[in-house]
């Protein structure tokens, strides 16, 4: 049962950071019908732009910890949303209007591109950072066996639903979340209601790229290694969360997050650890078998 | 109708226009003045919505110019033609189907002014009551004559100086093809709304206008006042006989 309630928080966590990085699969799906397959890239310079900051930061002695992550949160949404504009502009806008395939072939290469990009710029040796935040709470503890939740642990959930709630609130309430859904639903008459469809799709990977920044900041807080290729495996696990949750729907990204996060703690905890990514892309697999509008999905809305 | 007689609200001089290579659309010259209902009608197939659409930018004109106001359109994106002031209610109605009535609204104010959303919600909700009755269903799951109710209010929420109206009647029942009738001659009156109505029930629509194009295999074949049209023995015979809407 102990064993059972710390794979169960292990699993929430990791399932926060996968929602996070899904929502920006699911919302470019949404508004242009592609995958973003750069999207986990976008992830891994998010990571090291944050890995960056911590450093800097180190040196410079900034004491309060708090502080500290706060200053590297803003500085790496901005910067890696800077990224995620420039990936769309570039390597999408120009393709939009090709045949279909054609933005995802160039996604395909933006990734390649991003990593070797890093990889020339960083190097390719696993990074590690001292961890900043330490302990935690005792949740319970039996026969030896402590059931923690740490304070990285209490951030990441807390930032997350703080993050989504908000987001959705946007997406739901707010002029620009109006402007993104109709540019999903009919971009030609969002258009000719006076809606700028460029930028809407430029502010819809701007935001996807800053939640999967916040998503970089925390992972490497809390596991404190990264490289130049983790984009590949997280990115690839967040969009098999956000098919699961429906691709297009935002509490799907969410949930599938979240969902793909417990499956693969409880897989690695019961089963094989070496086997927790193969369960994951299992899921990927049989939801696009049997249930490819995902849990949240709604049927396909006829693109004109 | 002095001034505006001297410069129409809208003028397109000598425009084509082409789906890929496909030309849709040759040496399009029509204007259309301050405070008029102009219609403009023709065979499916003849290039009536393509039209429309390249006033708004998309398909782009070619080969000629629009002027709207004065200003030279022809090069602008969509979204920045809609905001100088024309609307668009397009062929299909295009409802936002998974946003709400209001939303639908909301969407329609994006150009407008914040303060005048209000006053203008209330003008179409007085228009069309059930509209307000409906605020807050789904734009898909409304019935045909009231999303085309609602097209028509999202487009009069941008406060529109020119008000596009691609067959608005399509696939309705008569009752509601008569309301939706009596409203467009109702804002062309009270708010001196000028129009431009393309339509497939021609006899009803020339009845309506002060003037008339006819349009077939992408040019403009004919024009006059909606009464010399409906006398003209040719029209009769291509687009009223046994049509009476
Ligand atoms: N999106 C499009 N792509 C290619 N051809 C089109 C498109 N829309 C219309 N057409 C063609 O352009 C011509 C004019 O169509 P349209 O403007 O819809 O005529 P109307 O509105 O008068 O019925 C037709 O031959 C039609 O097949
Ligand atoms: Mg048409």
């Amino acid at each position: 049962m102990e064993y059972f309630l710390q794979q169960l928080i292990n699993g929430l966590t990791l399932g926060a950071v996968y929602g996070l990085i899904a929502i920006g699969y699911t919302m470019v799906y949404g508004i242009i019908g592609m995958i973003n397959f750069a999207h986990g890239e976008i992830y891994m310079i998010g990571s090291f732009i944050a890995l960056i900051c911590f450093t800097i930061l180190g040196l410079t002695g900034v004491a309060s910890v708090p502080l500290a992550i706060l200053v590297v949160l803003v500085v790496t949404v901005l910067f890696t949303a800077a990224y995620g504009w420039a990936v769309e502009r570039l390597a999408y806008r120009p393709l939009r209007g090709s045949f279909r395939l054609a933005p995802l072939i160039s996604a395909i290469g933006m990734a390649i591109f991003l990593q070797n990009y890093v990889q020339l710029l960083q190097g390719a040796r696993v990074k590690a950072m001292a961890p900043m935040v330490t302990g935690g709470f005792v949740v319970t503890e039996k026969a030896g066996f402590q059931v923690t939740l740490s304070y990285m642990q209490i951030t990441i959930m807390a930032l997350t639903v703080v993050l989504m709630a908000g987001f959705s609130l946007v997406i739901s309430r707010t002029a620009l979340g109006r402007a993104q859904r109709a540019c999903e639903q009919d971009q030609k008459m969002a258009a000719l209601s006076g809606i700028d469809v460029d930028r809407t799709v430029s502010l819809t990977f701007l935001l996807g790229a800053g939640l999967a920044a916040v998503a970089g900041v925390m992972t490497t807080l809390h596991y404190g290694v990264i490289d130049f290729y983790i984009g590949f495996l997280v990115g690839l696990k967040a969009f098999t969360a956000a098919v699961l949750g429906g691709i297009g729907s935002l509490p799907g990204a969410m949930l599938g997050g979240i969902l793909i996060g417990l499956v693969e703690a409880f897989w690695a905890a019961y089963f094989a650890a070496e086997y927790k990514d193969v369960a994951a892309f299992s899921i990927l697999v049989l939801v696009l078998i049997f249930r490819p509008t995902g849990l949240m999905g709604r049927p396909e809305v006829e693109k004109v | 109708m002095s001034a505006g007689a001297a410069e129409p609200l809208l003028a397109v001089r000598g425009i084509a226009a082409y789906y890929g290579a496909i030309q849709a659309l040759s040496g399009i010259d029509l204007e259309v003045r301050e405070g008029e209902i102009v219609t403009l009608i023709g065979a499916n197939g003849a290039g009536k919505s393509t039209l429309l659409m390249t006033i708004c930018g998309n398909p782009r004109g070619r080969g000629g110019r629009i002027v709207f106001d004065g200003r030279d359109i022809t090069a602008l994106p969509t979204h920045a033609i809609a905001r100088l002031g024309i609307a668009h209610v397009p062929e299909g109605r295009r409802i936002f189907p998974h946003m709400t009535v209001m939303e639908n609204l909301q969407i329609g104010a994006v150009c407008a002014a914040e303060q005048d959303f209000e006053g203008d919600l209330d003008y179409v909700f007085a228009l069309f009551p059930i509209l307000d009755e409906r605020r807050h269903q789904r734009g898909g799951t409304l019935s045909g004559g009231e999303q085309q109710m609602l097209a028509i209010g999202r487009a009069l929420m941008s406060r529109p100086r020119l008000l596009l109206l691609d067959e608005p009647s399509l696939g309705l029942a008569p009752l509601v093809v008569r309301h939706i009738f009596e409203v467009i001659a109702e804002i062309n009156a009270e708010r001196d709304m000028t129009v431009f109505l393309v339509e497939q029930n021609a006899y009803r629509a020339l009845g309506l206008a002060d003037r008339a194009y006819v349009m077939a295999n992408g040019e403009i074949r004919m024009e006059g006042t909606g009464e010399e049209l409906l006398a003209d023995a040719d029209i009769r015979a291509a687009y009223l006989e046994g049509g009476h809407g």
